[in-house]
């Protein structure tokens, strides 16, 4: 076991993927000489070379596509966003064609991406680097969508997210990447459509993801000394849901918190109570209730900044409510 | 009075042909205009449907091109006016008509339609509709040729790519963001510019500050050449000159070729700006009839061989229509295959 910080499991996992298959390389702005502006590809160029981690001109949309046309033709390439909402720039490269071209070619090609980068909400850095464009990109067929959240399943699942066939859009949380943990010593991947049970317990199914499964774990802290029961679950997975995990929570408490940092209109919670309600309304004892970032851009100040994604206190309070509500 | 410009004078040495090139040229060029007169036919009688964009009278540009390449080994991308390409590609007529009919036959296997024909067997990357899109993709695809030969040794990594778009497309900022990284990089790639003077009703000159689209290669320090698009062996000389810069690792080379749409811009277009005189002056200059009259000149063909060709040609495209017609419609319960690529 070594004790290894976020970004360096992400490097990790970058290494041994590129060490074990040469047609895996990075693309994008300053991830060779200058290392990732999260030092994620820190020093790799010095041993795969230039080519392999490929420092790009500023230019999103193209530099997205021809990872695109490198993945048409047999290159694993994995895309950084030096900030994930830079990659508006690239909407119609990530949509039409990453997500797209394998179904409109009728299977011609497969597209073997990963786009990756640091999304979220960070501290007063303003609303254009503050997005969350997983919500965005939730309805791009042909798209697999991944938010980790700790350095182990952050390596596990990004190597995976390397192996795979697919685009997967793989999101990381810009103020996550300081993290330590001790990972194993051993190789290890972790499957992209499963979701991870953080914290069982029989009172209510709290669904999160990302950076806020932190404020659920600190609300929980408190929950519990007050003699509360919550089931946590990081979804990690945010497309497709791992709706065997979540179902099987469900059908054990019957009642439902989504704790999400996108924001509330067309989020990624919207998406699950509209498919809880599909298949589990029956389970449900009340209304899923919704936790989600104010519906606005994301404030410089701090106090604003604040208000606007969910604090954990609100999280403790919308538990008691749930779990003490009569059925 | 139409002004046009001044048309860019080749050197006929480097345009020598052998009586088996210029045939296959030929053949190539007809199948591209038969095919096209054939999908108009259809739309009009309503067996074909959507946005459908035809390619006469730039057959020169398509031909001379991908001829002087090695089809179904260099890669080819295409724009939403991507039927011909294709067909010089090495696509067979009956599965890009089989696709225009929405069938489970077609290249794409009735997913993409008119403007998302794509086939890996032939190398074509796409089919690509919205402006611009393709440029980045074919970079990528030059990129990986690169890539194989210098990191991982693989010394037959040779290939060439080639990237057709419209005059519209070169005020697109993908456009000079890939001539940028291509030349950077020195990828082999051939940019090829198919002015056609119209982007649907915008004319070329109230669209671009420069309208010598081959200057604007030379700013990224890459060779840029204007080229007669109506006349296929002055687009093969230019291609083969860029072709062998881009295999030797030489890097990009933008080729503008000056030619002209002869039907609106799609089927659905009323193509009501484009003056009656313009039109003529450019139909006076048939790509087709222009090599033919070459072969007959220079005693590379006689009547009987053209005629014999457009039999054969015409044949194949018949063929391909019935092809369609009779294909079966894609299956509903693959409604959801090819999203992924375990499907």
């Amino acid at each position: 076991m070594a004790e290894t910080l976020f970004f360096n499991a992400l490097r990790e996992a970058i290494d041994e993927e590129m060490a074990r298959d040469s047609t895996v390389l990075v693309m994008g702005e300053d991830v060779g000489h200058y290392g990732g502006s999260y030092k994620v590809t820190k020093d790799l160029y010095k041993k795969y070379g230039d080519l392999r981690l490929l420092d790009t001109p500023i230019a999103e949309n193209s530099f997205t596509g021809m990872a695109v046309g490198a993945a048409m033709t047999g290159l694993r390439p994995i895309i950084e966003g030096m900030n994930m909402g830079f990659l508006l720039l690239a909407f119609n490269q990530i949509a039409n064609n990453a997500g797209m071209l394998r179904y409109t070619s009728g299977g011609n090609f497969k597209i073997p991406m990963v786009i990756r980068g640091p999304g979220g909400v960070g501290r007063q850095l303003g609303a254009e680097h503050s997005q969350r464009l997983e919500a965005y990109f939730q309805a791009v067929p042909g798209l697999k969508i991944v938010a980790c959240s700790t350095p182990y399943n952050a390596k596990g699942l990004l190597k995976a997210a390397i192996r795979d066939d697919n685009p997967v859009l793989f999101f990381e949380h810009v103020l996550l990447y300081n993290l330590k943990e001790n990972l194993p010593d051993g190789e290890y991947v972790l499957p992209l459509d499963k979701a991870e049970i953080v914290r069982k317990g029989e009172d209510v199914t709290i669904l999160t993801y990302s950076r806020m499964r932190y404020h659920v774990m600190q609300a929980v802290k408190s929950l519990e000394k007050e003699g509360y029961d919550p089931e946590v679950i990081d979804l990690l997975s945010l497309k497709p849901l791992d709706f065997e995990t979540i179902g099987a929570s469900i059908r054990k408490t019957h009642r439902v918190i989504i704790v999400e940092e996108c924001m509330r209109t067309g989020g990624i919670g919207a998406e699950i109570v509209a498919s809880i309600n599909d298949r589990l309304f029956d389970e449900l004892d009340a209304p899923v209730l919704r936790m989600s970032s104010q519906d606005i851009p994301t404030p410089y100040n701090g106090a604003l900044e604040n208000l606007t994604i969910v604090q954990p206190q609100q999280i403790i309070e919308a538990v008691k409510k749930m779990a003490t509500a009569k059925v | 009075m139409v002004q046009e410009r001044a048309l860019p004078k080749i050197q006929s040495a480097s345009a020598q042909i052998t009586k088996e090139e210029g045939l296959v040229l030929y053949e190539d060029m007809i199948l591209g205009r038969f095919f096209e007169d054939k999908c108009a036919e259809m739309y009009y009688r309503g067996k074909m449907f959507g946005f459908v964009h035809l390619y006469n009278g730039q057959e020169a540009v398509s031909t001379g091109v991908i001829q002087a390449m090695r089809p179904g080994e260099d890669y080819v991308c295409s724009t939403y006016r991507d039927h011909v390409h294709a067909l010089s590609a090495g696509v067979p007529a009956r599965e890009v008509m089989a696709e225009l009919f929405g069938k489970a036959t077609g290249c794409s296997k009735g997913r993409g339609g008119s403007m998302h024909l794509f086939s890996a067997e032939h190398k074509l990357l796409g089919g690509f509709a919205f402006i611009g899109e393709g440029i980045p993709v074919a970079t990528g695809a030059a990129f990986q040729s690169k890539y194989r030969r210098e990191v991982m040794g693989d010394e037959n990594a040779d290939q060439v790519t080639a990237a057709f778009f419209g005059d519209g497309t070169t005020n697109n900022g993908q456009f000079f963001e890939c001539l940028n990284m291509a030349a950077l990089w020195k990828l082999p790639i051939l940019f090829v510019v198919e002015n056609n003077k119209w982007a649907i009703g915008m004319a070329h000159d109230r669209a671009t500050s420069q309208p010598e689209i081959y200057k604007k290669a030379s700013v990224f320090g890459m060779p840029g050449y204007e080229v007669d698009g109506m006349d296929v062996l002055a687009v093969r000389a230019i291609a083969q000159e860029a072709v062998v810069r881009a295999r030797a690792g030489e890097g990009p080379t933008l080729i503008e070729c000056l030619t002209y749409r002869f039907r609106g811009h799609s089927l659905a277009d009323p193509d009501e700006l484009r003056s009656k005189d313009e039109k003529e002056a450019w139909f006076a200059r048939d790509p087709i009839k222009k090599l033919a009259a070459y072969l007959l000149e220079q005693n590379l063909a006689d009547q009987s061989e053209l005629k014999a060709i457009e039999k054969k040609i015409q044949t194949i495209v018949d063929e391909a229509v019935e092809f369609g017609v009779n294909s079966p419609e894609p299956d509903a319960s693959e409604l959801y295959r090819y999203i992924f690529a375990e499907d």
